[in-house]
């Protein structure tokens, strides 16, 4: 199990009015046994209009690759400013993802969109591994991604 | 030095380059089974292809060709990613895309262990070190064979060093390559080297039309499948997506709606190095050589093997010197030159003696040379063996250097005495090149300089008669030099030759004993010989061997050798007192220098009394017929004519061209070097032609032959000792 709790609250990159409220999540990815070595799992936030808001985590340490990521490479330009501090290893076949953050209550219910972005060396890339809307109610609810998330689930 | 940096990253990396190459010879047969295995499509354009693959999977986001030839497609089912290897012809998937999952875990583990980046740390060392071995290796090779123009000459010694030596200079191009390729490889994983393209191109934007098909577009209807890498498909939603072709010269965007040619770049030079580096090192578009490469790497664990069997035979036979004094506090400082270890042998028995006749003795490799240091010394002993033709050996580098910037000679005296073996050119030439500096600057010697052939312990015993008595003490050098254990041998028949002209002479032939691999394998055990090696004989009641020159070679299934009795003589006369089933003991020291080689090169044979031993032994040995000629010397032919009917039969069946013998004896006198002067323009001949000169027998007999072929040569501009220089002329003198 890989169990990363990441110190920075991630409400410093998320820029919205009221900041004051954020309430500490809870991220849990788990992958695939696709048979392939570490994922590289980019995950980040769109507003309701679909325009990149903000990275949450990227898994994956070597920023060469991080091109596999296609939609949020296009996003973000690759700019390692986006992720600086909230990067952690590489997720291994059938292992499990857990990341802590703070995250503003504002964007809750709000139209925003949770994204991955997951890319395995010599496999196929999955710019849109998971896409799930981020609310409230959403919470606790486990939601399958395309080819290398078995489930992830986000819970307060 | 060199054989330092040899040495320890072989012992230390071994296990792990026993994992690096067996993981990496195996996984080079993926790219030559993928590419062999591969529809190759390479004259279909990048537009029919695409095409043939949008009419299957309308949903394509990607093709890719891999180095092999191998199409794969990647596209979106039901909003679901899927990829598949793709039959050109057809667009039709015909195998899954992923990864052989045993080549993915051999990957793993060739590249980090299966641990992650701190196994791909370890797995760099061993890169590094392979690469060090490489090197270092080379100049080894290079200095032991005398020069990089001798890079493949024949090679001498014990199977393991042989074995070890042969692969090397086959493989060590391969693992240079492969290794200096594998750091490379690390370094851009690590991102230590840059590797970016040179330009970002996500800011383009398409025309914001759509819809046009990619058959029609000029860009990929010029580019040919085989300089394909990868085409991107737009999102079909998205009008400013745009194509993205990747190819062998560089990356281009499309317009979705028009085709038109958007943006280009170029890869940067760093880019373009580490693609060849990945080629180079993988075999991905290069299989043959990546083949090629695994093969040279299957002989990494021969030689990690071979590399610990030569370090711990030498670790074994390591001086252990007892009671060693400091420099600061020793009367007598003992100076050792050695490149394999025996010299240190002497050098101990040495030390023995001496500190046992009351002296205070410091032993120290001649390297750590530092005449300061020696505060009380009244006397310094050198004993130096030589390297190839004239070079230090390995505990003497630099030696030299620094004698010859002393500012002044020490006070203590000096005594040199130098190692060598006399059927070499070079013969004991770095000593003497040390007692000629030292007696240039002035040292004070306290006896001559002298030498000791091939380990003799005669010599040995000798010298230190004469260096005991310049000191005022009885010195008696009793050495036993290292080697192998003695095997008992069984006296299978003898012939008797010689009792009528006053040169009893006797023909032995032992059974060959039986020795396991392991034994064979270090040097240890009867393993490998062949005729002019030497049998090592322990008479009873002496620990000193008596050395006879094998007459066969170990494929003849039988040990002989020809002992002439001396009067008094220990060993001669227990080896007369032997009757068949009697045994002795006996080991088997390699002679390299008097081998006949198994090139096609004719042969000059020129031998006298039991010299003729080593002779028989050539001519018996020569099944494919090469060129000989034999000039033997005896007595008198109703006494001593040695391996007589052999040499005729020989003669009769071809591998022996002809003999004439000289006979002392007769009623005209002759000696051997009368024979050959009488054969003098067919012996001119012969050597202008690459004949070979072996010559065997007694020192004086080896005198005249010489000054006879001087004579015999002049005419064509040679000499002995050009023709010994290119290792054409040899003795075996005793």
């Amino acid at each position: 199990m890989n169990k990363i709790m990441p110190a920075i609250a991630l409400t410093v990159a998320l820029t919205l009015p009221n900041l004051a409220q954020a309430r500490p999540l809870k991220l849990t990815t788990m992958l695939t046994n696709y048979g392939g070595d570490g994922a590289y799992l980019a995950i980040y936030l769109t507003n309701a209009q679909g325009a990149y808001a903000g990275s949450l985590w990227m898994a994956g340490r070597k920023s060469k690759y991080y091109a596999h990521l296609s939609g949020w490479h296009r996003a973000t330009g690759g700019n390692p400013a986006e992720i600086n501090g909230i990067t952690g290893a590489s997720v291994g076949a059938g292992r499990t993802l857990e990341i802590s953050l703070d995250l503003a209550d504002a964007l809750f219910d709000a139209g925003y969109t949770l994204h991955v972005d997951a890319a395995v060396e010599d496999m196929r890339d999955s710019p849109n591994e998971v896409a799930v809307p981020l609310t409230t109610a959403g919470a606790k609810t486990p939601v399958r991604g395309r080819r290398y998330v078995s489930s992830l689930a986000y819970s307060f | 030095m060199i054989r330092l940096a040899h040495r320890w990253p072989g012992l230390v990396a071994g296990l792990l380059l026993l994992v690096l190459s067996l993981s990496g010879a195996l996984l080079s047969i993926f790219p030559i089974v993928e590419r062999l295995s591969s529809v190759q499509a390479d004259a279909l354009s990048t537009a029919e292809l695409a095409e043939r693959i949008q009419a299957v999977h309308p949903e394509v986001e990607q093709i890719r060709r891999r180095p092999s030839g191998r199409i794969s497609a990647y596209w979106s089912e039901n909003g679901v990613p899927r990829a598949a290897v793709i039959d050109p012809a057809t667009g039709r998937e015909i195998a899954s895309a992923d990864p052989n999952p045993f080549e993915r875990w051999l990957t793993r583990l060739h590249r980090s262990l299966l641990f992650g980046d701190a196994g791909r740390m370890v797995m760099a060392a061993g890169a590094a070190a392979m690469l060090v071995l490489a090197v270092s290796g080379t100049a080894l090779i290079a200095r032991r064979a005398g020069g990089w123009r001798r890079w493949f000459s024949p090679l001498r010694g014990p199977l393991a060093t042989r074995l070890h030596v042969e692969l090397a200079r086959i493989a060590v191009g391969g693992l240079l390559l492969s290794s200096a390729t594998a750091l490379w490889m690390t370094a851009l994983t690590f991102d230590l080297l840059p590797d970016g393209p040179s330009s970002r191109l996500t800011e383009v934007e398409g025309g914001g039309r759509t819809g046009m098909p990619v058959a029609g577009m000029d860009v990929l209807k010029r580019t040919p499948v085989s300089q394909l890498r990868s085409l991107s498909f737009p999102d079909p939603a998205d009008a400013t997506d745009v194509f993205t072709l990747k190819t062998d010269r560089g990356t281009s965007h499309l317009d979705q709606g028009t085709g038109v040619l958007l943006a280009w770049s170029d890869p940067s030079a760093w880019q373009r190095v580490s693609e060849t580096i990945d080629m180079l090192h993988t075999g991905r578009g290069a299989a043959a050589l990546g083949l090629v490469l695994g093969f040279m790497a299957l002989s990494v664990p021969v030689m990690a093997g071979t590399g610990f069997v030569l370090w711990f035979a030498g670790w074994r036979a390591r001086p252990r010197i007892r009671g060693n004094v400091a420099a600061g506090r020793a009367e007598t400082v003992l100076l050792v030159g050695s490149e394999g270890g025996s010299t240190w042998g002497f050098a101990a028995t040495l030390h023995t003696a001496l500190s046992a006749a009351g002296q205070t003795v410091h032993a120290a490799p001649m390297s750590s040379f530092e005449p300061a240091r020696y505060r009380q010394a009244r006397r310094i002993l050198i004993l130096s063996a030589t390297y190839g033709d004239s070079a230090a050996p390995a505990s003497a580098r630099g030696f030299l250097d620094r004698l010859k910037f002393l500012p002044a000679a020490p006070s203590a005296a000096l005594a040199v005495l130098g190692f060598g073996d006399r059927s070499f050119p070079g013969y004991c030439a770095f000593a003497q090149a040390v007692a000629d500096v030292a007696e240039a600057e002035g040292w004070h010697m306290l006896v001559p300089f002298r030498t000791v052939n091939r380990q003799s312990p005669q010599d040995f015993a000798c010298w230190g008669q004469s260096l005991g008595a310049a000191m005022g003490l009885e010195l008696e050098l009793a050495h036993q030099p290292v080697r192998p254990a003695a095997f008992p041998l069984t006296l299978v028949s003898r012939r008797d030759y010689g009792a009528e002209v006053q040169a009893p002479t006797i023909i032995l032939r032992f059974a060959l004993p039986k020795s396991p691999f392991w034994l064979r394998l270090t040097g240890r055990g009867f393993g490998r010989f062949v005729a002019g090696d030497l049998l090592g004989v322990l008479p009873d009641s002496s620990a000193v061997p008596r050395f006879y020159s094998l007459a066969s070679g170990e494929r003849d299934g039988f040990i002989e050798i020809v002992v002439r009795k001396h009067p008094a003589g220990l060993c001669s006369g227990q080896l007369f007192e032997l009757r068949p089933g009697d045994a002795i003991n006996a080991f088997l020291r390699r002679n390299p220098g008097f081998h006949a080689g198994r090139d096609a090169a004719p042969l000059i044979l020129v031998g006298a009394g039991t010299g003729i031993g080593p002779l028989a032994g050539f001519i018996r040995a020569n099944a494919r017929r090469r060129p000989i000629r034999l000039f033997f010397g005896m007595r008198h032919p109703d006494s001593d004519f040695l391996y007589g009917e052999e040499l005729e039969g020989w003669r009769r069946n071809g591998q022996l061209q002809r003999f004439d013998t000289a006979c002392s004896r007769a009623r005209q006198p002759r000696y051997v070097q009368d024979a050959l002067r009488g054969e003098s323009a067919e012996v001119a001949r012969m050597v202008r032609e690459g004949a070979r000169v072996m010559v065997c027998g007694g020192r004086d007999m080896a005198a005249g032959v010489s000054a006879a072929l001087a004579d015999i040569l002049a005419p064509i501009g040679l000499t002995p000792a050009l023709l010994r220089a290119e290792g054409r002329y040899v003795e075996d003198v005793f």
